[in-house]
């Protein structure tokens, strides 16, 4: 088993989290792991992006090779694209199209959609109107890590122990918005597919 | 032994917590700010009674570890490589000073510029200062080599250099521990004069230190952190520096390595090392994330020996960081893209957070600055260089820390009147103290403003060594109280503020304006914590 992840977003969105998810599980599971982070001064409001990569066999670079990455998982559109060219073949784009427009030239929405619609092995969701709904709407990093689920090579409820393990410092209700903002995000793409 | 998930900084802390360190001292600086705050915040760290506050400057921490050092404790000194250019008199006469108890210098690079604002190599820096260097591949080695690189020290009695980058740094990865070891007692240097660099003894240390060089290699050579496998098609021999050696195993699945190759992850390199791969193999790649170290030394000035590809060459890109695809392009492994990057994806930038003080700050300096031609606002390293960027545009230089004043009275001299410094609170007290005095005892027309965020922030709010302190120290230095303004960045005190500056620039003396409100990152955590408190109390 061996999957590369990018995770791309603007500073702020929440993409450590995520990272932290997906690395928690990975653990539990007693794989191998690396995740290169962004730290410092792109944090504030730029563009940011993880490397995460999970295998049962030992992982030497902490980034992934150009066209290797198995998932992009995306909390922005524009962010989605921004590192199309590590994305494989067969390689799926799970993004949030939520746009953070937070740049004077930021692309029309209409065309930046179609672009991520190109990629046969898509999943676009509205990420935080689904958050809004269930009524958490700062959760919508995790309901973008939802619609991933079934792309991580491990187990749902290995991730759902990951979503304990983290949130655990931030009590039981903090535990239970984001246990339900990974099943909101799963169950649409699972709609998604089927559509 | 317990297996941790680390970031490469924190394996780097947890291994000197473990080696038994008395002591940390380090500035923020990115990317290598966590691991003190690690150590910081470490139970068994607290426990331990490790000291971990952090210092001024890069240049006090360094002393103040050479102290620790003297007295026969183990520390461990961080800073960023540019940090390092702050502490080089100290560091590089520590080389002379010998070390007492165990001593590790952490600089970490940033190649790319990331977050900075050049990408000078620090193995270079060890070389000048003719100390060993270590250079992790991962988060692994980080953490055993810091055990390794204090019982060098000691075993020696030299400073050791621990050189990371950037993406060893930031990056997460399953660390076994060992078990920690206990610290030592005070016990004073065997020799009394062995940390005087007068001339006369400064002559005998130095010839000391020349004579250690063989004694370096030595260890280079039998640590095991350097490996030559020396099967394959000789060909081609590579030889692989630190965290390049992850992107060629990168290329080559199940460690299936076509060529002979040279791992090299301590310094100085023995030339025998060297020299077996150079004759075993017909040409020789090497791989460096950096300067050209290993390569430049390899091909001498004119050339004359084997072909030697790498980063002159063109093989490898003269400047940035390597990653696994352009190591497998500089061995005629392509990888491709299936799918390229739409061409209306546009940069963003980073940029001052919404709520920011900087940004009413700037736009009432903005206003003023109007009056006058453009090109006369010097300003620093901080989240505040972000002004440079549209929309503010408000400043016309950044180069290293507290460069603002000093350039502002340099500009005032050249006769641009009036001139402006902008640095901010911890950076002023960082290196712009001296500036300040110089340009009191100058009289240099002058106004600096000395952004007070109350933090460092842009490396995530560490406390400023200049909190509540300011004022005390620009008067202690000669500034006219008269001239030490205080003002509040807010958008309802715009006009206000507007007319402060106005009035400071016209003075023809030094002027202190200290726009003062908390960072809004620092204050959103301390809401936040205040909000968990009043939580947990109902």
């Amino acid at each position: 088993m061996k999957k590369d992840i990018i995770l791309a977003g603007v500073g702020g969105q929440g993409i450590l989290s995520i990272a932290a998810t997906i690395g928690t599980a990975a653990i539990q599971d007693g794989l191998y792991l690396k995740q290169a982070e962004v730290h410092g001064m792109s944090q504030r409001g730029g563009a940011v992006q993880s490397h995460v990569r999970i295998s049962s066999e030992e992982i030497f670079s902490d980034l992934i090779t150009l066209g290797k990455a198995d998932i992009i998982i995306s909390i922005e559109p524009m962010e989605s694209l921004r590192y199309l060219n590590m994305l494989s073949k067969d390689g799926w784009l799970i993004t949030n199209i939520n746009p953070e427009v937070n740049i004077p030239d930021y692309p029309d929405m209409e065309e930046l959609l179609a672009e991520i619609r190109k990629i046969r092995n898509h999943v676009a969701l509205d990420a935080v109107k689904i958050a809004k709904e269930i009524g958490t709407p700062k959760t919508a990093n995790i309901v973008t890590l939802g619609a991933a689920t079934a792309h991580l090579g491990m187990g749902y409820e290995t991730l759902k122990d990951a979503v304990r393990t983290i949130f655990k410092t931030k009590g039981e209700d903090m535990i239970n918005m984001n246990l339900n903002a990974m099943e909101a995000g799963r169950k649409f793409a699972v709609e998604y597919k089927k559509s | 032994m317990q297996k941790m998930l680390l970031l490469g900084d924190e394996a780097i802390a947890q291994g000197a917590i473990d080696a038994g360190i008395s002591g940390i001292y380090a500035y923020p600086g990115t990317p290598s700010t966590e691991i003190t705050e690690y150590v910081q915040q470490s139970k068994a760290a607290k426990e331990k009674g490790i000291r971990a506050q952090w210092s001024a400057n890069e240049k006090t921490a360094m002393e103040s570890g050479l102290g620790m050092s003297y007295a026969g404790k183990k520390v461990m000194v961080c800073m960023k490589h540019v940090g390092l250019n702050v502490a080089a008199d100290p560091f590089i006469n520590s080389a002379l000073t010998g070390a007492n108890g165990g001593l590790i210098v952490v600089s970490a690079d940033d190649p790319s510029m990331h977050s900075s604002q050049n990408e000078q190599d620090s193995r270079f820096f060890g070389k000048f200062a003719m100390i060993p260097v270590l250079e992790p591949t991962n988060q692994q080695e980080a953490y055993d080599m810091v055990h390794y690189g204090f019982g060098l020290s000691e075993k020696l009695e030299i400073p050791v250099m621990l050189r990371i980058t950037t993406r060893l740094a930031h990056s997460r990865s399953g660390v076994l521990t060992k078990n920690s070891l206990e610290q030592n007692e005070v016990r004073l240097p065997k020799d009394p004069m062995q940390f005087i660099l007068l001339p006369v003894i400064a002559r005998k240390r130095y010839k000391k230190l020349l004579d250690l060089q063989e004694s370096f290699m030595d260890a280079s050579t039998t640590s095991g952190f350097n490996q030559y496998f020396p099967d394959g098609d000789k060909s081609l021999g590579i030889i692989s520096c630190g965290i390049t050696y992850n992107y060629l195993l990168e290329n080559y699945p199940n460690r299936k390595l076509p060529y002979p190759v040279l791992k090299i992850s301590q310094y100085p390199v023995h030339e025998e090392m060297i020299r077996r791969i150079y004759d075993d193999c017909d040409k020789v790649l090497v791989l460096e994330e950096g300067y050209p170290l290993i390569e430049e030394q390899l091909k001498g000035i004119l050339n004359l020996g084997k072909t030697v590809h790498g980063r002159l060459d063109g093989t490898l890109p003269r400047d940035g960081e390597l990653n696994p695809h352009l190591v497998g392009a500089a061995l005629n492994i392509k990888h491709e893209a299936t799918f390229g990057i739409p061409d209306m994806i546009r940069t963003r930038p980073p940029k001052l957070c919404d709520g920011c003080s900087h940004i009413d700050a700037f736009k009432a300096i903005n206003v003023v600055m109007s009056d006058y031609s453009r090109g006369r606002v010097f300003s620093d390293i901080g989240c505040y260089t972000l002004s440079a960027l549209k929309p503010l545009e408000s400043i016309n230089s950044c180069v290293d820390m507290g460069a603002s004043i000093t350039m502002a009275i340099g500009a005032a001299d050249a006769g641009l009147v009036p001139a402006v410094a902008a640095i901010g609170d911890s950076t002023f007290t960082h290196s712009g103290i001296t500036g300040l005095l110089d340009a009191v005892n100058n009289k240099s027309p002058i106004t600096v403003f000395i952004l007070d965020n109350s933090t460092t922030g842009m490396t995530g709010g560490q406390d400023s060594s200049a909190l509540g302190k300011i004022e005390d120290i620009c008067k202690g230095v000669g500034v006219d109280e008269a001239h030490i303004r205080v003002i509040k960045p807010l958008r309802k005190h715009h006009q206000e503020n507007v007319d402060i500056i106005k009035e400071e620039l016209e003075y023809k003396g030094v002027s202190v304006i200290i726009p003062r409100r908390e960072c809004i990152q620092t204050l959103n955590r301390r809401m936040r914590a205040r909000h968990k408190i009043k939580k947990l109390e109902l």
